[in-house]
């Protein structure tokens, strides 16, 4: 057992059509690792391997040693938990979704939920800020609030991974930075290890440990963000023109876009 | 069991408590339809009448009421149950036994044996081609939905209506072929009735009904989590495929043993889960036993009103269900001031 979790030479694609190539990573305990990359470039087909709602073409994700592939559904589930980017979740209140993360844990004929299964529900309502919430719909909440109540479900399921899919796509930065800063204490508080899929390569950059670059279904880089986050690598992925610089608080890079009149008129200092 | 939780005692005791008020309902139900018909029986002479087998009302009870009674429990349970699992499994509100084309299949099957005259050889021939045209139209739909990366729901929606569609194409071809004898017959059967004298084929009705529901019931949690969608169930460590296949096979072959029986009786599988789903909520604990409770309850109370609102003629059980269930559910919809939610 030398890594938490590994992905080795994992090929992975829909029917007829290869999506990612050949990605090899090694995600250290409690790391918080975002991954980038253009539209299209395989981030949530990523995520959809690593889940094994896709069969690998070829290699394995191991977590803690054992190949996800091979894990039963059930035990997939007390270990690898996911928080897509809309939360489906009909009419049903807060409370009761969030329960239904215990559902991997319930026995074979137990019908209703157990003490345990309330007590933990309740505490990660609370770290989460949406205890409060917990009569309400979770139709009736806000976008914001939603994927709260979603990362609250997913804690719930107690696992070892978490996945993120665009926690803060459609939010506004106060929502943005709320929940970015929630996820950074779970990883760091509660030592848990997650990979979340970002487009926004500032707010990558700011947060996360360290950054994982899709180009085109291939790992184009990985490493701490001011690696990553070059204006070389990201002109040639995203084929967009960028500046990059420092942020002066947190020494953190940060990408700017520069419009396309501006640029005629300039020569770039980068 | 010992629950230790206040707010969960609070909802289990609701729960408790509205599937008590639906047993309580459905005996008086079972009262009014067995004191009530052309022969008058006072109810509390039934337990007398009961003792004495060589009376009139012993005989109207014992052969007539009281097996007509069980089939339209059996029938209406499980054509209810059957609409709130494919609703579920779907996660679609409009979906209801009848729209994967299991009705269509059976009432070609009872088409084919009405015209070619094999329906009179037995009284189990035409319950026989019913069940048959179900059975071949399930296997058809799910074979054709199933595709190399899986079972596809919404293909498999898709395909149960249009295999609907030919089979009643199919049927009328035969009806514009034949005399009007048998297209009164087919015609007749189709409206459905529960005016079946056989004991054996109202056991199994009410066996396959019951057993149905005690399986289900096994699926409750797997259902709940399908609320969420099928990928997300998945992600909860539910067995998806497993869950919906099964369901669908049960559903399926219990509505197509209900159309053998009882021919079409509509909106049954539609209506009731509904109702049921505004008072009590999504969740498929209570909700499976409550639709099959609520099933039971409408269709025992239709079939009184069909055999007696034109006594000594009866009218078809299909037109009650679709006029009550149909203005009731307009009633409640358009009243109810929070939109219609499935899940």
């Amino acid at each position: 057992m030398d890594s938490f979790f590994k992905i080795e030479r994992f090929s992975c694609g829909y029917p007829g059509r290869f999506i990612l190539e050949n990605i090899s990573l090694d995600i250290p305990k409690g790391q918080f690792a975002g991954i980038i990359g253009p539209n299209g470039s395989g981030k949530t087909t990523l995520f959809k391997g690593i889940v094994a709602e896709l069969q690998p073409l070829s290699g394995k994700s191991v977590l803690k040693g054992e190949s996800i592939h091979e894990m039963n559904l059930r035990k997939r589930a007390q270990n690898l938990a996911i928080v897509t980017q809309r939360i489906e979740s009909g009419d049903m209140t807060v409370e009761e979704y969030v329960l239904m993360g215990r559902l991997p844990y319930r026995r074979q004929f137990q019908f209703f939920e157990s003490q345990e299964d309330y007590s933990i529900a309740e505490k990660y309502m609370q770290l989460t800020g949406v205890d409060n919430l917990k009569d309400k719909s979770m139709n009736a909440l806000s976008g914001g609030e939603q994927q709260l109540a979603g990362i609250a479900r997913a804690l719930t399921q107690e696992p070892e991974l978490l996945l993120l899919d665009e926690p803060t796509s459609h939010l506004d930065i106060s929502h943005q930075v709320q929940i970015l800063n929630l996820i950074r204490r779970l990883s760091h508080d509660l030592k848990l290890t997650i990979l979340m899929i970002i487009h926004d390569l500032n707010l990558a950059g700011e947060y996360c440990d360290s950054l994982i670059m899709l180009d085109n279904g291939h790992l184009r880089k990985m490493g701490i963000p001011s690696e990553v986050l070059n204006y070389q690598d990201i002109e040639e992925v995203y084929k967009t023109v960028v500046v990059t610089r420092t942020n002066p608080i947190s020494g953190k890079p940060v990408v700017f876009l520069v419009s396309e009149d501006v640029m005629a008129q300039k020569k770039l200092d980068r | 069991m010992i629950v230790k939780n206040k707010k969960m005692r609070k909802r289990n005791t609701k729960w408790l408590l509205f599937l008590m008020a639906l047993i309580i309902v459905l005996i008086v139900s079972v009262a009014i339809s067995l004191a009530s018909g052309e022969i008058k029986i006072g109810l509390f002479d039934i337990p007398s009448i009961l003792s004495d087998n060589s009376s009139i009302e012993y005989a109207v009870l014992t052969k007539i009421r009281i097996p007509r009674l069980i089939l339209a429990g059996a029938v209406g349970g499980g054509l209810s149950l059957s609409g709130a699992i494919l609703q579920g499994i779907y996660r679609n509100p409009l979906v209801e036994p009848y729209t994967l084309g299991i009705s269509g299949g059976a009432a070609l099957g009872v088409s084919i044996a009405i015209v070619s005259g094999l329906g009179g050889i037995s009284f189990i021939t035409l319950p026989l081609f019913g069940f048959a045209g179900a059975v071949i139209t399930l296997f058809l739909v799910y074979f054709l939905s199933v595709k190399r990366e899986g079972l596809n729901i919404n293909n498999m929606l898709l395909i149960g209506v249009m295999v609907s569609f030919v089979s009643s194409s199919a049927m009328m071809f035969l009806m514009s072929t034949t005399n009007t004898d048998n297209v009164q017959s087919i015609v007749f059967w189709v409206m459905g009735s529960l005016d079946e004298s056989n004991m054996i084929l109202i056991r199994i009705a009410l066996y396959s009904a019951l057993a149905a529901l005690v399986l289900t019931y096994l699926f409750a949690q797997p259902l709940n989590a399908l609320r969420l969608g099928e990928a997300k169930a998945k992600h909860l460590g539910i067995n998806t495929s497993l869950t919906i296949r099964l369901l669908f096979f049960l559903a399926s072959l219990l509505t197509g043993i209900a159309v053998a029986v009882a021919g079409v009786i509509g909106f049954v599988g539609l209506v009731v889960p509904h109702l049921i789903r505004l008072i009590i909520g999504n969740d498929y604990r209570v909700l499976l036993g409550g639709s099959f409770l609520g099933g039971t309850i409408f269709l025992v109370l239709s079939d009184t009103v069909a055999r007696t609102v034109i006594a000594p003629n009866e009218l078809p059980i299909g037109v009650i269900t679709g006029l009550v269930g149909g203005l009731v559910f307009i009633a409640v919809l358009s009243r109810s001031k929070s939109h219609f939610k499935l899940n």
